[in-house]
């Protein structure tokens, strides 16, 4: 039924195009019918094909909602996105089983050299990962940690809260499990590579760590920024006096983010490429920032 | 005709339905050399010995195919263990209960009620009982023991015990039903109370048949990752009671599978629980058919 829709979409507009240059054929003034030509010609270049792509559960959101806007203005391609995390997507794009696999963390470390070399990296954003305390804790004054207060928090040096200015309170901590790549850029870039103490409690995903501290008056945990879009039962924690926002992202003054990969096998092709491209286009950019992405082309610095 | 419509009847479903069960078998079989297989790893190319793993805490494999990391997982066991054994032990006193009040004390016509009832537990999916778990329980065990956060042993071991209650009951309930009418008019004959005749000629009797629906019930709980990951805390360390957090076998492959690397050191020690635990269960139902067996003999010179 779907395919049938969409064929009649494309035949339409094939015939609008023929409609349109034949217009063009008999009427003399060039300016306009060349603007019309062009907006048909984009229209009738809609991509047909399928897209299939696994792996970061962070970055799951973003790829969902730019496959729906990108259906919009190509309805024949068929997107299949799954979760399974980075390490899945990593090894499912490497042995060809999907056309793109989604990874917080850069192939190299995580795929044998070989493997590794054969894939082609798309930034497609940039995360900014936030401490976020119980919002109770932030208005009692948790409204700013130095990173070594972070570090000895997280490695279990600090224990209650009026240590660090806050009310007489113990600390909970709630944290990802080992193999997340949330917690992987957390650790490298807020805690210099400390190991987090193993007492914290872990929890699957951003969603629930959200729920956690939400429920807990006394913790602390991360996530991206993208998961604090419309949400007041937590509040991020400025590091070192540095509000976790995209701007202070671009700028450089925040620390704590990393680039969101995207990786093909090969330099893309077709509905992959396409898709590739809308998502890194101007276009879709200022959507993605209401998602509270990054853009990586707003970047002032940059790694690796 | 005759001849042809005897060959259907005699050899055709035979041949069938012996080939269902033999995949049966293959599938079990294929599905343990497979574990083997991944698990074994752990030992063999990343040259970890097995008292490390099974007596170790240190646990921090490499996510990649060097090695080099640990791999202690006595954390999990010991969770896993810790957690299943609570919710066996609060679990056992209702469910024994309930058995003997389903089939002794409970009226006939009641039967039609009480059973589906108890079935219907059975069914609920555990992501359910997980949940409430979470909403009811934790804060409640929060509150009520003045913690910081109730995510504990004990939480995970009631949402196991009303997870396993209702498999022991109905099994055992079966059980007692199935122990025949002329041993209770003996008894009843003889004298005896109806507390008599049920503690000790009817669980006695029963005895096979209620030691299965236990150990039924131990597996599920060993077995079930959702609802315990949900409630148990998931801090990698011992329990030093029944308050504090702990972690699981169950629950570490559940949330460590998909981000870590295939083939690498850690995914391997996940395919290493995941064998202890196909050797767990696989011990279990030796110990169902050793029970059974046994009883049978008892049963047999009574």
């Amino acid at each position: 039924m779907k395919k049938r829709i969409g064929s009649a979409l494309l035949g339409g507009l094939l015939m609008g195009a023929m409609a349109l240059t034949m217009a063009a054929c008999s009427s003399t003034p060039a300016s306009t019918e060349s603007g019309g030509t062009d907006s048909a010609g984009g229209a009738t270049a809609a991509v047909v094909g399928t897209v299939t792509a696994s792996g970061s559960s962070a970055l799951l959101p973003l790829a969902e909602d730019a496959a729906e806007y990108f259906k919009q203005d190509n309805p024949d391609v068929s997107i299949t996105l799954n979760a399974g995390g980075s390490g899945t997507g990593l090894r499912q794009v490497a042995d060809g089983a999907v056309d793109i696999g989604n990874s917080d963390i850069a192939a190299e470390e995580r795929l044998e050299a070989d493997e590794a070399a054969q894939l082609v990296d798309h930034r497609v954003c940039v995360v900014t990962m936030a401490p976020i305390v119980n919002a109770s804790l932030y208005e009692q004054g948790v409204t700013n940690l130095t990173k070594q207060q972070l570090q000895d928090i997280f490695t279990g040096v600090i224990t209650n809260w009026s240590e660090v200015g806050g009310p007489d309170q113990n600390i909970v901590l709630i944290t990802r499990p080992s193999t997340s790549g949330t917690r992987a850029l957390f650790q490298e870039y807020a805690l210099d590579g400390k190991e987090e103490i193993t007492s914290s409690l872990e929890t699957d995903d951003s969603g629930t760590l959200l729920q956690s501290v939400a429920d807990n008056e006394g913790a602390i945990g991360y996530v991206a920024l993208s998961y604090l879009v419309n949400n007041t039962s937590v509040a991020p924690v400025a590091v070192d006096g540095v509000e976790p926002t995209l701007e202070n992202t671009y700028n450089g003054t925040y620390p704590v983010w990393g680039y969101e990969h995207m990786y093909t096998k090969g330099e893309p092709t077709g509905a992959v490429k396409a898709y590739l491209d809308f998502i890194q286009s101007e276009e879709y950019g200022a959507r993605m920032e209401e998602l509270g992405y990054g853009v990586t082309s707003k970047m002032t610095v940059s790694r690796e | 005709m005759e001849k042809k419509h005897l060959f259907w009847k005699e050899h055709f479903w035979r041949i069938l339905i012996t080939a269902c069960g033999l995949f049966m078998i293959l599938l079990t079989l294929g599905i343990g050399a497979f574990l083997a297989y991944k698990g074994l790893g752990t030992f063999t190319t990343y040259g970890h010995s097995v008292w490390e793993f099974f007596f170790s805490s240190d646990w921090d494999p490499a996510d990649n195919t060097e090695g080099g990391g640990t791999v202690g997982a006595a954390v999990y066991l010991v969770g896993s263990l810790s957690t299943c054994f609570l919710g066996l032990l609060l679990a056992l006193p209702f469910s024994l209960a309930a058995a003997i009040f389903l089939s002794e004390i409970a009226p006939p016509w009641s039967e039609k009620f009480f059973r589906p009832a108890v079935e219907l537990f059975v069914g609920i999916p555990s992501i359910i009982y997980g949940w409430m778990g979470l909403t009811i329980l934790v804060p409640v065990i929060r509150d009520l023991f003045g913690l910081d956060h109730g995510f504990s042993v004990l939480a995970a071991g009631i949402v196991l015990a009303v997870m396993i209650f209702p498999t022991i009951t109905t099994v055992a309930a079966d059980a007692l039903r199935a122990v025949p009418k002329d041993y209770r008019r003996a008894a009843y004959g003889l004298g005896a109370t109806r507390w008599q005749v049920i503690w000790q000629v009817v669980l006695p009797a029963a005895r096979p048949g209620v030691f299965t629906g236990i150990i039924l019930g131990l597996c599920r709980a060993f077995g079930e990752a959702m609802a315990v990951a949900m409630v148990i805390g998931r801090a990698r360390q011992f329990p030093d009671s029944i308050l504090s957090p702990t972690t699981s076998l169950t629950t570490a492959i559940a949330s460590d599978m998909g981000g870590a690397m295939d083939g690498g050191e850690y995914s391997t020690a996940l395919w290493t629980m995941a064998l202890v635990l196909f050797g767990l269960s696989l011990l279990f139902i030796l110990l169902i058919h050793l029970v059974s067996r046994k009883g049978g003999k008892s049963h047999g010179r009574a």
